[in-house]
């Protein structure tokens, strides 16, 4: 399989704060990696680092062969290849749905305006937004917001999409459509980077599972292995903490 | 002092009035837009993040230097004065003898400018951080993701405050009269010297002036609300489904 991201000892310190040190880890085409751990343990700041919208401190990332840290590098070019989901969604509070789909690809893809519509459209019925296209983003609920953030990052074509905490913000009943939309795409063979806690979706949908804590990669393995028989007695802890009260891992979709 | 000389004035001299607050408006509308441009593209320059290291590192500081003054010499020296300084300034060491009305635009526009930089920097600086996370991580540069992104939404919150610029400029706008602009208050000096009759002259130009005020902050009010549309979407207003019709969506 083809590996799309290598991330090789990679470190960011905040000041004196070191809260990645020496991460090493991959993401190969069409897999669906699930990043877990506490609050605190570097998990977001991961994701950002890989699409830098926070500057590492040292290591290096590799992106099809290619080192992304090095000065020449375009990043304009490299983040339109990664698409980013974020918790607090982040739609273009000036766009409507259906031009949130459309001004990357229009402004940075540099498709026409008809090529642009066709491909949003394409990705809004995916989501299941289609009818809402001329709504702007005050007017949706959390889940709907998430589930039009998810078509405009698709709309991009991109090689991976990360997502950071896509369902933390949002009311458990508004979980499972978002969490629906995202194991959908993950059976289409889409590359997905996911932060989550939620562990039901990790054990079911995702091929691997990377257990961090305190700016480390503890444990990594299938979902059988971390879930089932975990090896760190850290991840024990960890798992035993969060899946005691049985909440929004009990959706089952 | 009665009222027989108000309406005296009043309809002796309505064409003047009126030729002053057109020249009031004329110079306070196209000040303020200029002075919002000006403004703006201050605010996307003093926003740009700024390089490691470099020269690219020490243009900009240079630059942020240079608007810095400028921001705070506009906004620290009186208006008038300013007026004074560049209409005769220019014409003792440049030689220019402006026209008029440039004159006027120019003095405002410049003086509007510096509170419009700091009004959109403090515009830019409102808008929620993941606005700006989700443009960079869609790929795009920092002009990409103010022209589409930020400025409309700072251009929109801004507006009270623009609007508080332009009602203030209406008014500042009589400071021109000591570099000889008509505007209403060098009017207003004129019909009021050739009939000694002050309170009923000025008077009259108080009225005017607040209802220049008053209808434009009206406006701005409507156009604010026009911009921010309607509060809810409802599925009613545009397609409307019902089960039969997705039935036959689907078998299609």
């Amino acid at each position: 399989m083809e590996k799309i991201i290598e991330v090789q000892h990679l470190s960011k310190s905040f000041g004196e704060n070191e809260v990645l040190k020496d991460i090493n880890f991959s993401v190969h085409k069409g897999e669906v990696v699930c990043i877990i751990g506490s609050s605190g343990s570097g998990k977001s700041t991961l994701l950002r680092c890989i699409n830098l919208l926070e500057k590492p401190s040292g290591g290096q990332i590799i992106y099809k062969g290619e080192n992304i840290l090095d000065d020449k590098h375009d990043v304009y070019k490299y983040r339109q290849k990664l698409g980013m989901v974020f918790q607090q969604f982040n739609l273009f509070n000036n766009h409507n749905v259906l031009s949130n789909c459309m001004v990357g690809q229009i402004k940075l893809l540099k498709r026409s305006k008809a090529e642009a519509e066709k491909v949003a459209m394409k990705y809004l019925k995916v989501v299941g937004m289609e009818q809402y296209i001329n709504a702007k983003p005050k007017q949706l609920s959390g889940g709907q917001k998430q589930r039009v953030a998810i078509a405009r990052a698709l709309a991009m074509d991109p090689d991976v999409i990360l997502f950071d905490e896509p369902t933390s913000a949002l009311d458990p009943e508004m979980v499972g459509e978002v969490l629906k939309v995202m194991k959908e795409l993950a059976e289409s063979g889409l590359t997905m980077l996911v932060v989550t806690h939620e562990m039901g979706f990790a054990r079911e949908v995702a091929d691997r599972v990377v257990f961090m804590d305190k700016g480390v990669i503890a444990e990594e393995g299938t979902p059988e292995e971390i879930f089932t028989n975990p090896k760190q007695e850290r991840t024990r802890e960890f798992l035993k903490r969060t899946l005691a009260p049985q909440t929004s891992s009990q959706v089952s979709f | 002092m009665s009222l027989e000389w108000f309406i005296r004035i009043a309809t002796e001299y309505w064409p003047m009035f009126l030729r002053g607050a057109g020249m009031t408006l004329l110079v306070s509308i196209i000040s303020t837009l200029i002075g919002s441009i000006i403004g703006l593209i201050i605010g996307v320059i003093r926003t740009i993040p700024m390089p490691e290291r470099g020269w690219k590192r020490l243009i900009l500081k240079a630059l942020d230097a240079v608007l810095g003054f400028y921001i705070a010499f506009f906004r620290g020296t009186p208006m008038i004065v300013q007026a004074m300084v560049i209409y005769y300034g220019a014409a003792m060491a440049f030689g220019i003898y402006m026209n008029l009305i440039f004159a006027a635009i120019f003095i405002v526009s410049i003086n509007t400018g510096a509170y419009m930089a700091e009004i959109v920097r403090g515009g830019i600086i409102s808008i929620d951080k993941g606005q700006f996370e989700a443009a960079h991580a869609i790929g795009m540069n920092h002009f990409q993701t103010m022209t589409n992104v930020v400025l409309p939404q700072v251009i929109r919150n801004i507006l009270p405050a623009t609007g508080n610029e332009f009602v203030i400029n209406i008014k500042d706008t009589a400071v021109l009269n000591v570099i000889s602009v008509s505007e209403l208050f060098f009017q207003t000096k004129s019909i009021a010297g050739n009939n000694f009759r002050y309170f009923e002259a000025f008077s009259i130009a108080c009225i005017v002036y607040f209802i220049m005020t008053y209808t434009v902050t009206r406006i701005l009010r409507y156009f604010e609300k026009k911009l921010d549309g309607p509060e809810t979407y409802t599925l009613n207003q545009m397609q409307v489904m019902t089960p039969e019709d997705m039935l036959r969506h689907t078998q299609n």
